[in-house]
């Protein structure tokens, strides 16, 4: 389980994410949502020891991220951040590999290259394998960073916006993916969206934050009402029920 | 099934060629300019002398206290400066930097000074130690000023090493000028291997040995290559690597620069062009970056010794020369390749 318990981060006296008690873990896939600027991504950087909180207490399975040591913290937490821009020249099958460092320390075990092949197959990697990064279009490069997640292996799985760049197709892909990992690997994976109709179909449980504040924290289908999202997206929104799902129109 | 619908399953396209031959021409050369290097010279060496003139011949001796050490350190001082270089782009995530473009070797050559000032009777090893010492204070101002001046564009950070040596430089040539040791300062800067021979390179061992620990570490290198924030997921401790690699950096600096002096450019140029042919994985590009470095100071010796023969030219001269050509062409390269 992922805790955070009052969790405070303040830049420049303003709090980008205010007093924050929530817990991720119980469920499979849990979408977070909110407008940009919410704090989304500063939270997943608390979570991932990235940044350290001004008040409160963050644990993964009961260990304090600000003392336990980050070796062990990444045998069950991966976190993929927003914007990665990674300069070096590696190829796809370098960058997977690395994902299994906390396992491997570099010394990769017949175990740990049947993640690194699996997780290429997952993403469909495999014709761009030895290709390196700054040839790929920005859609592959985004699933070789995903592949690389995956590798870890890890039971939490944090994704910041990992469908920025896809194609409907792979936007498509990596959700049913994010649900595999939770149904057939029994993951926890939380996930940043912008498309509250993919959060909607493909998510357990929806968490939506406002200006750093948790404002909605509801099985996916409590959160698709106009009223909740608009007053987090500040914007109308409505939501039509379309074949017993509902969906939410926003292009309006 | 329609006949629309078809994925493209087989759209593989072709692996990329391992560039196995490149690697095995580079290890060629090195073996042919290393023996070309030890017949080479005023005086005379030959397979033919050294076998009329024995085991205690003048040909052997010149043979194993000059010939052998003076190719011996080139290979060492390539081989190392190329690993320096490769530490130092990974660090600053930054192709454009080595020693000699963040500082680190101004920051050593003072060092220098300071020893001949204050401890002119210290051994040479002690020299070492506290130019390595002052090139790892370089290194880590350089990674701080780097981290709190946001620099945007990619070569501007080699500029405010270079600026940030050129203050360095400019210090310690005040003083040395005050003192009147400009001429021990000539010395250092100007790479040359002329002077090098047994019993005063040995100290370059301490550099190849860093190259073993650069390669020992090198996938913790490779993950630092990718970002704190990448790294701390993987659970690395970044600070911890960085050091080690400030380390590395500031040891093979300070070993070259008080057995052969500086050597400009090569740090530079022969990680980017092995980066070129296989890429930056820290594991695979070692073995390459080292040889290519090998090859490049050997060559650049052997042509130092023959252009003006019997006298030399100081090694930095065809260094600086051929390296800045090669940059230039990286630079244009890199420009065409840049969308
Ligand atoms: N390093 C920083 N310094 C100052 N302000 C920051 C920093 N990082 C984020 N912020 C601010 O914190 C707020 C939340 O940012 P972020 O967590 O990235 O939002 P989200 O991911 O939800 O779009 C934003 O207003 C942003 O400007
Ligand atoms: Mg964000």
């Amino acid at each position: 389980m992922i805790a955070l318990e009052n969790v405070t981060k303040r830049y420049g006296g303003q709090p980008v994410v205010d007093d924050v008690s929530i817990t991720f873990g119980g469920e499979g896939v849990t979408a977070l949502i909110g407008p940009n600027g919410a704090g989304k991504s500063t939270l997943f950087g608390l979570v991932g020891r990235l940044l350290s909180p001004d008040a409160g207490r963050v644990t993964v399975d009961g260990m304090d991220v600000a003392s336990t040591p980050s070796s062990e913290l990444a045998k069950v937490l991966a976190v993929l951040r927003q914007d990665n821009h990674v300069a070096a020249r590696l190829t796809v099958h370098d960058l997977v590999e690395f994902g299994r460092f906390p396992h491997s320390r570099g010394r990769l075990t017949v175990h740990d290259r049947e993640h690194i092949e699996s997780a290429i197959g997952y993403l469909e990697l495999g014709p761009y394998r030895d290709r390196f990064l700054d040839e790929l279009s920005g859609g592959q490069r985004q699933r070789a960073f995903v592949a690389m997640v995956l590798a870890q292996d890890t039971e939490y799985v944090l994704l910041d916006e990992p469908l920025n760049n896809l194609d409907l197709r792979h936007m498509t892909e990596i959700m049913r993916l994010v649900r595999r990992m939770a149904d057939e690997l029994g993951k926890r994976v939380v996930i940043v969206l912008h498309d509250i109709n993919f959060a909607a179909s493909y998510a357990d449980r929806i968490v939506a934050m406002r200006d750093g504040v948790v404002v909605a924290d509801a099985p996916a289908r409590e959160v698709m009402r106009p009223d909740v999202l608009a007053a987090v997206y500040d914007t109308p929104v409505d939501v039509r029920e379309i074949d017993g799902k509902p969906v939410a129109l926003y292009y309006g | 099934m329609t006949a629309l619908a078809t994925p493209s399953t087989s759209t593989s396209t072709p692996v990329r060629p391992r560039r196995a031959w490149v690697g095995v021409l580079i290890g060629v050369l090195l073996v042919a300019l290393a023996l070309t290097g030890l017949f080479v010279g005023a005086s005379d060496v030959t397979p033919g002398s050294l076998a009329s003139g024995g085991a205690d011949g003048d040909a052997a001796f010149l043979l194993v206290a000059s010939r052998i050490p003076r190719t011996l350190a080139a290979v060492l001082v390539g081989a190392s400066l190329g690993i320096a270089g490769l530490i130092m782009q990974m660090l600053v995530r930054n192709k454009f930097v080595e020693p000699g473009t963040t500082g680190v070797s101004e920051f050593a050559t003072l060092g220098m000074l300071v020893t001949i000032v204050f401890l002119p009777g210290l051994a040479v090893v002690g020299k070492m130690a506290v130019a390595a010492v002052f090139g790892l204070f370089g290194t880590w101002v350089f990674l701080r000023v780097v981290r709190i001046v946001p620099v945007r564009q990619l070569v501007l950070v080699p500029l405010v090493g270079i600026m940030l040596g050129g203050v360095v430089g400019a210090v310690t040539t005040f003083f040395a000028y005050r003192l009147d040791l400009l001429q021990s300062l000539g010395q250092w800067s100007q790479g040359s291997f002329a002077t090098v021979m047994q019993g005063r390179y040995e100290f370059l061992w301490i550099a190849g040995l860093m190259v073993g620990v650069a390669w020992f570490a090198a996938d913790r290198f490779s993950v630092i290559g990718l970002g704190e924030e990448f790294a701390t997921n993987l659970g690395l401790d970044y600070r911890r690597v960085v050091a080690v690699g400030m380390v590395i950096i500031a040891v093979i600096t300070a070993a070259v620069l008080v057995t052969a002096g500086m050597v400009p450019f090569l740090g530079l140029v022969v990680p980017n062009v092995v980066s070129l042919i296989i890429g930056d994985n820290v594991r695979r590009a070692i073995p390459w970056v080292a040889g290519l470095g090998a090859v490049f100071v050997l060559a650049c010796d052997l042509i130092a010794r023959v252009v003006r023969f019997p006298y030399e030219i100081p090694l930095s001269v065809i260094v600086g020369i051929v390296g800045a050509a090669l940059f230039l062409w990286l630079l244009l390269r890199r420009r065409s390749r840049a969308h």
